[in-house]
């Protein structure tokens, strides 16, 4: 066991552990915002660069600070480490010009984006960003398009996580969608005509945080936060059954995995289990989920505005 | 005359062959390190000598191989980098090209220190005549046995081979480059680990430049304290400085470390002065990585001392008013060159060759390449100037490797230096198209620093 | 800048000769037991080559499937490396450096001849398909600018004088068989 002081708070966690996962540790405010690490599956992290922090004094054995920020979900943690995230101004302002670069081709379209209520960049934005933009050129647009029967893919709102293309290579048995091209026309495609379908293709939706990558069995039937999210679990034998309904009256208008309060799923689920049971009677219901996190969901931002078809 | 330890012999007709070389003293240093000398011996020699790495960081070599896991479980890898994409820099070129065997010599005496029984030469794959002269002289090398089984029947094996890339300038920085020769996309990772450690196949590796490597050889023949004493303090020894731009005598030249920029610039022996007797405007002086300085910063100091081509000299000043040796790459601009439009081309570079994993480079590179270009075509406004200055700064030192750094640097100093050509270029839309229109851009008398 | 285009097959049978194939085997062999996937770059070069100066899906698939690789991870890597054509060249793929140090050594002025002189612009092939005209990035040839490469030759110290030569010369070189030595299967 290791002693690690993130924000001046102290906590005893293994050898090897990121400090981002230290922080989660400890929770609250001091936990780094995190856009492609997701600790359910190896090597991602790195990335994006929005949990940057100081370090201010390296171990116990080497007091010196680091010379630069560090992405805090790839750096272990050493014995005697001391660490600054929203105590330290410049992290903070890492953080603001991150937000910003991440925004700067981002399409903006919530109003038409099946992920607004649960994008884990609007809440970004929300917490770190700034309001206004200094961004005047042009934004990358490239045109929505289907990667098979159940899954959307809009360009325009990716960030580069490489979140969904580990899930493919760690859960599904052939990758056929990627990372292609390079700098800021990198993009995610399947390269040829191609369907990705495979029994666990459809956690890529989960793992995006973004809308990228969209559900399109559920696509615009409802904004999430019209929507109750109720456990539910079923007999599968692909895998766990453990999912999260999202359910309007008696109806079932989507199905995700269970997210846990750092937006990742606690188990990955088949997409049978995802995308073809949506009758009640399909499930066990457990009861109300609580949504732990800071998005419009829980914060009931919209609260007062009617569902567009129910006027 | 300073003296040449790398180039010596590169004058003698037919160098480039196995038996010429080998009849100028070739393959001496091979015999001495592998039959007289321990790994060990080799790598204090090394440290001795104060080499430090050429391929842009400094780092002592010396050191970094000290570094090395030397744990037997695994295999060790030495890679060469033979990327050389820098804009600016064509020294390894010419090295490979004229010296081919010099660079095999190397690589036997780094290997054998090292432990390693395969090595690779990372060569760029727009060098694809340069790659047929490698594996035509390790064919040689071969052949006279200094490679393959049992090399001088010191029971000592190791085999080379030359891998090529494919036009990207990310695969010089290293872990980029061990991404690369395993035949995956050039992204570069996050240190640490370090090579030394998880390299190659995650097996320990060390990764040194074409120029750190040649210079092995010669280094064991004369020894470390000897190579030691050319140079100046912790810049020991020789350099090759690949000098381009507006001078008369483009080329790569052989320096003692510790020749003053002047003399470098105007002396005949070396680049001859500013082409058609124009004057002197800006000099980037380590490849287009390093920050650019108008003429009376790269010739003499802030403090009024002769500027020195060496690792300290170049940086005295800081980010103010010095800027870095880097890879040794002078591109020299004359009084005609507009700095806005230079600006430009650079970040357009660095926006094109970025790997676009991490997202202050990616979208960073890509929204100072938009303004400049704006900018550079009339369309700027007097707020983009500051704006350009912001976006920089936050690019540097958040990013993953650092070639965002280097994104950075040339556009912050440009801006530093040269405000007035980007302010002129916005009151007068009309100015510029091409490189050398900056002679329209009206100087303020107080800033005519040209030599 | 931005693709998204699907690709599609074109419905080619490729596959390499047995001299290739046999250079293929001693590539793959320079690498570790398992690690095959490493001798992707250099094969590509040859399949680009062996395929007429760029790489289709069909050509990708079968180098997947020689390196007991998926057939994305190729796609992946074709896409990020600059030598790798996605499209159909001309005959003659002209790429101009337009770097800083080639620029402030006359190269823009090098491609606007070329523009002038093949009638086309950067990014177009001429009607005859003979030539492409597009920019690069350095070569590392600085001292020697301006610089050019067609298909993998450098030309250096270039003048609208040797622009003209060159041209012509190629032309004339256009239905004949390469120079001995100088493909990639004779490189490596
Ligand atoms: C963006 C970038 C590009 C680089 N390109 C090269 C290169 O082309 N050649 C080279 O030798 N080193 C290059 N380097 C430096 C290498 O990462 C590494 O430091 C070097 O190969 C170490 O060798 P040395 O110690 O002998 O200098 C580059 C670094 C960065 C960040
Ligand atoms: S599509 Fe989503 S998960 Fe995939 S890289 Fe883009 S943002 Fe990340
Ligand atoms: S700094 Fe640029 S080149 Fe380096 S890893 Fe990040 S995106 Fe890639
Ligand atoms: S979460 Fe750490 S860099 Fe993206
Ligand atoms: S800039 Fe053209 S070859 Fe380097």
């Amino acid at each position: 066991m290791v002693k690690v002081t993130i924000d001046n708070i102290s906590i005893e966690v293994e050898d090897g552990t990121m400090i981002l996962e230290a922080a989660r540790k400890i929770g609250g405010k001091i936990v780094p915002p995190a856009m492609c690490y997701y600790s359910k599956l190896k090597k991602t992290g790195g990335k994006c660069r929005t949990c940057l922090v100081k370090v201010a004094e390296s171990s116990s054995r080497d007091p010196r600070p680091m010379p630069k920020l560090v992405a805090s979900c790839s750096t272990p943690v050493q014995d005697g480490m001391v660490v600054q995230n929203i105590t330290s101004k410049e992290v903070l302002d890492a953080r603001k010009a991150i937000v910003e670069f991440l925004l700067i081709n981002h399409p903006l379209d919530c109003p038409v984006c099946d992920q607004a209520g649960e994008c884990d960049l609007q809440d970004l934005s929300f917490l770190h960003g700034v309001m206004a933009t200094r961004y005047e050129e042009g934004r990358r647009e490239y045109p929505a398009i289907d990667i098979g029967s159940y899954i959307k893919l809009h360009m325009n709102r990716c960030i580069h996580c490489y979140r969904c293309v580990f899930v493919a290579d760690q859960l599904t048995d052939q990758r056929v969608h990627g990372m292609f091209y390079r700098s800021d026309s990198m993009e995610i495609s399947t390269y040829i005509q191609n369907v990705v379908d495979n029994d666990f293709s459809g956690n890529v939706i989960d793992a995006c945080p973004v809308g990228a990558l969209t559900d399109r069995t559920f696509r615009f039937k409802s904004r999430v936060w019209f929507l109750k999210p109720i456990d539910a679990h079923r007999e599968c034998n692909k895998c766990c059954g453990k999912v999260t309904a999202w359910m309007f009256g008696n109806e079932i208008y989507r199905i995700t995995g269970r997210k846990d309060q750092w937006g990742e799923v606690e188990e990955f689920i088949c997409n049978e289990c995802r995308f073809e049971r949506k009758e009640i009677k399909d499930w066990f219901i457990e009861g109300p989920r609580k949504i732990k996190r800071q998005s419009v969901i829980s914060a009931n931002k919209y609260e007062k505005l009617l569902k567009p078809n129910q006027k | 005359m300073g003296r040449k330890i790398l180039t010596g012999l590169v004058t003698v007709p037919g160098i480039r062959s196995f038996p010429v070389y080998r009849g100028e003293g070739g393959y001496m240093s091979v015999e001495k390190a592998l039959c007289e000398m321990t790994p060990i011996d080799i790598i204090k020699e090394v440290t001795k000598s104060g080499l430090r790495g050429r391929g842009g960081a400094g780092f002592p070599t010396g050191l970094k191989w000290s570094f090395l896991d030397r744990k037997p479980d695994k295999p060790h890898y030495l890679v060469c980098n033979a990327d050389e994409s820098e804009p600016g820099t064509f020294k390894d070129r010419f090295l490979m090209e004229n010296m081919p065997h010099l660079l095999i010599e190397g690589l036997i005496i780094s290997s054998f220190a090292l432990g390693a029984n395969t090595c690779y030469i990372y060569v760029r794959g727009e060098f694809k005549y340069i790659i047929g002269l490698l594996n035509k002289a390790i064919r040689e090398a071969y052949e006279n046995k200094f490679l393959g089984e049992n090399i001088l029947g010191t029971g000592y094996s190791l085999d080379i081979f030359v891998h090529p890339g494919a036009g990207a300038y990310i695969c010089g920085e290293e872990t980029a480059l061990l991404e690369s020769l395993k035949g995956k996309r050039g992204n570069p990772r996050i240190k640490p680990p370090f090579p030394a450690y998880k390299g190659l196949y995650d097996c320990p590796t060390v990764v040194n430049n074409v120029e750190t490597i040649a210079t092995v050889g010669p280094i064991i023949i004369m020894g470390g304290e000897e190579y030691a004493s050319i140079g100046k303090g912790k810049s020991t020894g020789t350099k090759l400085i690949s000098a381009c731009g507006n001078i008369n005598n483009p080329g790569v030249y052989e320096i003692e470390l510790g020749l003053p920029v002047e003399d470098f610039i105007y002396s005949q022996e070396y680049c001859g002065g500013i082409r058609d007797g124009k004057r002197l405007k800006a000099v980037v002086a380590g490849g287009s990585s390093v920050p650019v300085l108008p003429a009376d910063l790269i010739l003499s100091t802030p403090q009024g001392q002769k500027r020195l081509i060496t690792f300290e000299s170049m940086q005295e000043g800081g980010f103010d008013s010095g800027t870095m040796l880097g890879s040794g790459g002078f591109i020299v601009y004359n009084e005609d060159q507009c700095m806005v439009r230079n600006t430009w081309n650079f970040t357009r570079f660095y926006r094109h060759e970025s790997c676009g994993q991490c997202s202050p480079c990616r979208e960073g590179t890509g929204w100072m390449e938009k303004v400049l270009y704006r900018i550079e075509h009339g369309k700027g406004k007097v707020s983009d100037i500051d704006l350009l200055v912001s976006v920089a700064n936050k690019i540097e030192g958040n990013t993953i490797c650092p070639l965002g750094d280097a994104a950075a640097w040339p556009v912050a100093s440009a801006i530093r230096h040269f405000r007035h050509e980007f302010e002129y270029h916005i009151e007068h839309p009309e100015i510029c198209n091409r490189m050398d229109h900056g002679k329209l851009i009206e100087q303020p008398a107080a800033s005519i620093k040209y030599r | 800048m931005i693709n998204h285009h699907l690709y599609k097959k074109e419905g080619v049978n490729v596959a390499f000769s047995s001299k290739i194939l046999e250079k293929v085997r001693l590539i793959i062999k320079r690498y570790p037991d398992g690690k095959q996937k490493s001798a992707l770059l250099p094969i590509l070069h040859i399949a680009q080559e062996e395929s007429g100066g760029y790489l289709n899906v069909e050509i990708m698939d079968y180098v997947a499937s020689l390196l007991e690789i998926q057939p994305i991870e190729v796609y992946e890597v074709a896409t990020f490396y600059t030598m790798f054509n996605l499209e159909k060249t001309g005959t003659y793929l002209i790429e101009v450096c337009r770097t800083g140090p080639c620029a402030i050594s006359g190269g823009e002025h090098i491609l606007d001849y070329l523009e002038k002189k093949l009638n086309i612009k950067t990014g177009e092939t001429t009607s005859d398909g003979l030539f492409t005209l597009k920019t690069t990035e350095c070569l590392g040839a600085c001292g020697n600018a301006p610089v050019m490469q067609v298909n993998t030759e450098y030309y250096e110290f270039l003048s609208n004088e040797k622009i003209d030569l060159i041209l012509d010369t190629l032309k004339k070189m256009a239905n004949g068989n390469k120079p001995e030595g100088s493909r990639w299967v004779e490189k490596f």
